[in-house]
């Protein structure tokens, strides 16, 4: 059971920059929250959190109320998701941490881009990176290799990351100030568009094997994205991708999307990818108006 | 199948509020959904009497309230329906169209006892 808030995450100790997250936040704990915390659990008010999920009716029966009535509530069905992740966002920003959130497709190349990334630019940013996946501890162990630490979260059945897993992936990542933190979410183009993370941008990644169409079928996804990175461009001598279509289709769903080609592999294009890294990062840290 | 999440987000929002104000029992429970959002009716009502067993919202009749689409054209300064999120407005053609209403996803009314 999860130390923190007594959800359902189970954590192996395997050492700092090495654990896993397991489940489904399938909370099946006792509803009153009475354990205490003797740590910097930063977004728990535990009467807004979603840990009360599946609990089921809690011996509450008032037999004098049987009265039918009608309650508006018109509350955004994400709004505790949006909590956690204005939470996050605040956690990070305080720590001074950049967070980007990749999301794809299955196969279109996050972990590599990453692996990439990281060594690249491990002398200019410590980096740090959170694992979504339904299950396995591969991808982490591939970022590990890099001497990066990696958190993965399994999901489970679970098709997307949400605010609330971040969190708990935040409490067990020392991250030093000035630090970039990439959140490579569950390979999916649909659902992880709507949860958000806390993070300071989407970032969709998106791979020339793919079909140029594909911003226009799945629109949610680049209209939630500030940046697509398009990827494995090494490969387009081999294959009909009209990278001009590509770009239209994304800028009609999104006309405030900044596209990069780019290829892991060969290194093309990474270069303006570090370049935007680094100036969103100046821009986070001295935002415009405030002295340096 | 991100609307068995949203479900599980709905129930919290029930049992936030039987903390606010006692009932025993949820006999209806009434979401806004925008037709150009991301969560599809069908897999929301799919979903619903699986995630709400053993819940507070158990046995509650599900009820979709459809948003239809709408934007503010800023060629033509006024709002439009809206049949695509990314659409062209249907009154001038031009492609500045902001959305303002259909991607709603909110939990608007309960019926309790």
């Amino acid at each position: 059971m999860c130390t923190v808030c007594g959800c359902g995450t189970a954590v192996s100790t395997k050492g700092p920059g090495s654990e896993n997250l397991i489940g489904t936040h399938a909370h099946d704990h006792g509803q009153d929250h009475s354990h205490a915390h003797s740590h910097d659990h930063h977004h728990h008010d535990h009467a807004e959190g979603p840990l009360d999920f599946g609990k089921g009716i809690a011996g509450v029966n008032l037999s004098g109320m049987s009265q039918e009535r009608t309650i508006r509530i018109e509350r955004d069905i994400l709004s505790k998701n949006d909590a956690f992740a204005h939470a996050n966002r605040f956690r990070l920003r305080n720590a001074d941490i950049f967070a980007l959130n990749f999301v794809s497709s299955p196969g279109s190349g996050k972990t590599s881009l990453l692996v990439r990334t990281i060594n690249d630019l491990r002398d200019r940013w410590p980096v740090a990176v959170i694992e979504g996946d339904q299950q396995t501890s591969r991808d982490a162990e591939r970022i590990r290799a890099t001497g990066a630490p990696a958190v993965q979260i399994n999901t489970g059945k679970g098709c997307h990351l949400d605010a609330h897993m971040v969190s708990h992936a935040l409490d067990r990542l020392s991250l030093a100030p000035g630090s970039l933190l990439f959140i490579e979410n569950v390979g999916n183009l649909v659902c992880p568009a709507a949860f958000d993370l806390g993070e300071a941008h989407k970032v969709v990644v998106l791979s020339v094997t793919e079909g140029e169409d594909k911003p226009l079928k799945y629109p949610d996804m680049f209209a939630a994205s500030d940046l697509m990175l398009l990827t494995k461009v090494d490969l387009l001598p081999y294959l009909e991708f009209d990278v001009g279509a590509c770009l239209a289709a994304a800028l009609r769903v999104n006309p405030r999307i900044k596209v990069l080609t780019i290829s892991s592999r060969t290194g093309e294009g990474l270069a303006a990818f570090y370049a935007w890294i680094a100036a969103r990062t100046a821009a986070m840290i001295e935002p415009p108006g405030l002295p340096a | 199948m991100h609307e068995m999440s949203l479900i599980e987000s709905v129930v919290a929002l029930v049992e936030d509020e039987r903390r606010k104000q006692e009932f025993s029992r949820v006999r209806m429970v009434r979401l806004a959904v925008g037709v150009l959002g991301h969560a599809e009716p069908a897999a929301l009502r799919f979903c619903f009497d699986a995630v709400t067993q053993g819940t507070i919202a158990d046995g509650a009749r599900l009820e979709i309230e459809q948003v239809l689409g709408e934007g503010w054209c800023s060629s033509c300064h006024q709002s439009v329906p809206l049949r695509e999120r990314f659409a062209a407005c249907p009154v001038c053609g031009g492609t500045q169209v902001k959305m303002t209403a259909g991607g709603e996803l909110r939990l608007s009314e309960l019926e309790v006892e």
